[in-house]
């Protein structure tokens, strides 16, 4: 069955924080464009489906570790014309942007990557990254709401250009048809929407949105973390599941000599998504005995100069036999229909 | 190469009446490839930079979406990272509004912008202040009119905070073992605490080559002037004519001194339509061309049409003004091309036109032809708008021209292949990139010592 999607999150040297200590470059040379061409070309080159771009309104660290980090939506966008294949989601933060900008910014992505855009949704809450808008922390269910209504938002401003909405008829004069160009009126807890949105429908028609599965809300990826277990447990939650797996692999030295060296420069704190340490081989049977339970990996590689590399050479050809085959689009690749537009479906005319 | 030389800009807004698109010879606008083969043409044109207009909202025309004039463009910053990567030396400049954007979002993603291409971006700092377009944003209608310069300058002061929060040599010394990713203490918070910018952030994203964005700057009225002495790198203005020009360089000139500022730390670049023709004939007959499908019978309803609030349908483009008296509701900005202080006394202005056309025996057509705003066109053989554009530089009364085609690409390729070649060989023009950053291309003064 070739029903495997697998995804990798390439920001900055790595997921531990340690790894710009070994990585054999010097700091500063993540922040630029021939690192990040390095790693996106190299993840298409081995097959991914998707790359993640994690990302905070804040240093991504506050002690001896980096500070410094590209946008990711400029991270995503500036590889999508050198680009062909994989996904490209970066991740922005319902609570501290405009959903009109963001939803925007998704749109134009897809458009430049041809219809490969996804987005990963982000919570930032914390005081640090509230205080870079001017503003204090929501509560827990104002948050949660939030979330949801950035999502429907955003999902609403892409269908508001029907597919068929520029028509360039030249005998009327007319560019496009305004029955097919639709005002949203969305309407969250904290926020309104007019619409439409300034740029035509996605060509996927609907970015593909991946979330932490706890968050809930219209997501096309629920993203699973915890044990085999619970990632089970989170089966149909979305119509697609990925799980959340960390890799620090077997290279020059054992997998937890390497780790524990990591360790011993900055302790990687647990994140709750499963992490292992070991072969390349062994992570291989981990995967497959998780493709029986969810419909996709996300790896975090520990580094991204070592353990990037040994996904690419050992641990994708060797799961050939279950990926699902790249399609003309991300949706297609991940197996998701292109939605029908909710305008469309409502009768066609405003 | 000794003496002034003209700098080049493309605008494509990406919208509006200018932008011809019932002719076959027009890329589809939206797509990637339009954009990347702009670029790359304007980069073999060795333009100095490439700008992208910003969308807020779709315009509309008494309360549809407007369907005569193309519409639809990407996320401006999000289109220039693409074309970063599929470009190497010619300038990005996104225009981004200093009131629907949160100042250290934005400045951060310029900032990533400028980074990714390593020293290639731009801002063009414009203001809103309509409730109208507020209707997408959070705080729709926030903004006093009156107080939209303000916050702008508060904006790009905490701006330009952010992107100086990193000290020139944040590097920990030695590659190897380094104690910590950055010195400590080379990256500093800032803080802004007003009624109008509100935040607190530290920045994610150290200076690039250039040292920060170069900053652009539109407005022509006092506000607009004022903010363009204070923080502009380059004035996008609307002053064409060679007198009114000379007469807005001297004043832009003069506060800059108010600021302290040296007279050629500014560059005055303004916009401008370029059409060529191999004889001065066939100019002009590609004039007529381009009028005809710009100003077309629906397009001139549709303008006249904002101004009445009716209905105009029903008349002939080609005959006499509409009889029917207009709404008494002044404009709204939701063609998105009325200038404020021209949203109210609309039935004098009508009244104005009715006598003109009446006067000059006009038809709807025609008066819209004469009254539309937009920018100068410089008609002529390559060879002739190669000097009038040399004598305008060696005077220094502009230092360059920010073109808006009509037609995309056919227009800019009649720029690049024809014109570019007669202002070489009248030395006013570059005849390769010296420099990689925009603000080498634009022969600015460096930020600050080290960067270029």
């Amino acid at each position: 069955m070739t029903t495997l999607s697998l995804a990798v999150e390439l920001d900055g040297d790595g997921a531990h924080p340690a790894a710009w200590r070994h990585s054999g470059r010097p700091p500063g040379a993540v922040l630029g464009a021939a690192a990040l061409r390095r790693a996106v070309h190299g993840a298409e080159r081995a097959g991914f489906t998707l790359a993640t771009f994690a990302d905070t309104p804040v240093p991504p660290s506050s002690g001896l570790d980096a500070a410094g980090r590209i946008e990711a939506g400029t991270r995503a966008a500036f590889v999508a014309t050198t680009t062909s294949r994989i996904g490209l989601a970066p991740t922005l933060h319902v609570a501290t942007t405009e959903p009109f900008h963001l939803a925007t910014q998704l749109a134009a992505l897809d458009h430049a990557s041809k219809g490969r855009a996804a987005w990963v949704v982000g919570v930032a809450n914390d005081p640090a990254s509230a205080a870079t808008v001017g503003a204090a922390p929501l509560a827990a269910d104002a948050l949660r709401r939030e979330v949801a209504d950035v999502i429907d938002t955003a999902r609403a401003l892409w269908d508001s250009w029907e597919d068929e909405a520029v028509i360039r008829d030249v005998a009327t004069g007319r560019y496009l048809d305004p029955d097919r160009v639709h005002h949203v009126d969305a309407a969250g807890a904290r926020f309104t929407v007019k619409g439409p949105l300034i740029t035509p429908r996605p060509p996927q028609g609907q970015v593909v949105v991946l979330a932490p599965a706890e968050l809930g809300g219209d997501v096309d990826v629920a993203l699973a973390g915890g044990s085999v277990d619970e990632i089970a447990a989170r089966a149909g939650q979305a119509p697609r599941v990925f799980a959340e797996v960390e890799v620090v692999l077997d290279a020059d030295r054992p997998a937890a000599a390497r780790l524990d060296g990591l360790d011993a420069d900055t302790g990687w704190e647990p994140t709750g998504h499963l992490r292992h340490v070991g072969s390349a081989e062994s992570l291989v049977d981990l995967v497959r005995r998780l493709s029986g339970v969810v419909d996709g990996i996300r790896f975090h590689p520990a580094v991204l100069a070592v353990d990037l590399l040994i996904l690419a050479d050992r641990v994708l050809p060797a799961l050939a036999d279950l990926r699902r085959p790249p399609g003309e689009t991300l949706r297609a690749s991940l197996g998701l229909p292109r939605p029908a537009n909710r305008f469309a479906v409502a009768g066609g005319q405003s | 190469m000794t003496g002034p030389r003209i700098h080049l800009g493309v605008f494509l807004t990406g919208v509006g009446p200018q932008l011809i698109w019932a002719d076959e010879r027009t890329a589809p606008h939206m797509a990637i490839d339009t954009f990347v083969d702009v670029a790359q043409l304007l980069e073999r044109g060795l333009f100095d930079a490439f700008f992208l207009g910003e969308g807020l909202r779709v315009r509309e025309n008494r309360g549809r979406v407007f369907d005569l004039d193309v519409a639809g463009r990407p996320d401006a910053i999000t289109q220039l990272s693409a074309l970063a990567g599929a470009t190497e030396r010619i300038g990005l400049v996104a225009t981004q509004n200093t009131t629907y954007n949160y100042p250290a979002d934005l400045a951060r993603r310029l900032a990533s912008l400028d980074l990714l291409s390593d020293g290639r971006a731009g801002w063009n700092v414009v203001t809103t202040d309509n409730a109208w377009t507020g209707e997408n944003f959070r705080n729709g209608g926030w903004l006093a009119h009156e107080r939209r310069y303000e916050r702008a300058g508060q904006f790009v002061d905490a701006a330009k905070a952010l992107w100086a929060g990193w000290e020139p040599d944040w590097e920990a010394a030695g590659e190897d073992g380094a104690k910590s990713w950055a010195r400590p203490g080379a990256i500093g918070a800032v803080e802004w605490h007003t009624d109008l910018v509100e935040l607190t952030a530290t920045p994610t994203v150290p200076a690039s080559r250039q040292g920060r964005p170069v900053l652009f700057q539109a407005g022509d009225s006092e506000g607009g002037r004022d903010l363009a002495a204070r923080h502009a790198d380059v004035v996008f203005s609307a002053h064409t004519e060679f007198d009114a020009a000379a007469a807005y360089a001297t004043d832009l000139r003069r506060r800059l001194a108010h600021y302290g500022r040296d007279a050629d730390s500014l560059r005055i670049l303004p916009g401008a339509e370029v059409i060529l023709g191999a004889t001065p004939a066939e100019a002009e007959e590609k004039e007529r061309w381009v009028r005809d499908h710009q100003v077309n019978g629906p397009r001139a309803l549709a303008f006249f049409e904002q101004y009445w609030g009716r209905d105009l349908s029903a008349y002939d483009p080609d005959g006499p003004l509409p009889d029917i008296e207009p709404t008494e509701a002044e404009l709204d900005p939701s063609r998105g091309t009325i200038a404020i202080d021209q949203r109210s006394g609309k039935l004098a202005q009508i009244a104005r036109w009715r006598e003109r056309a009446e006067a000059e025996n006009l038809s709807i057509r025609q008066l819209a032809l004469a009254v539309r705003p937009g920018h100068r066109a410089f008609v002529g053989t390559p060879g002739q708008v190669a000097d009038e554009w040399a004598r305008y530089v060696r005077a220094r009364v502009v230092d360059g021209f920010n073109l808006l085609p009509y037609l995309v690409p056919d227009s800019l390729t009649d720029v690049v292949e024809q014109l570019v070649p007669e202002l070489q060989e009248r030395g006013v023009y570059r005849t390769e990139y010296e420099g990689t950053t925009l603000r080498e291309h634009l022969e600015l003064p460096p930020v600050w010592p080290g960067t270029t």
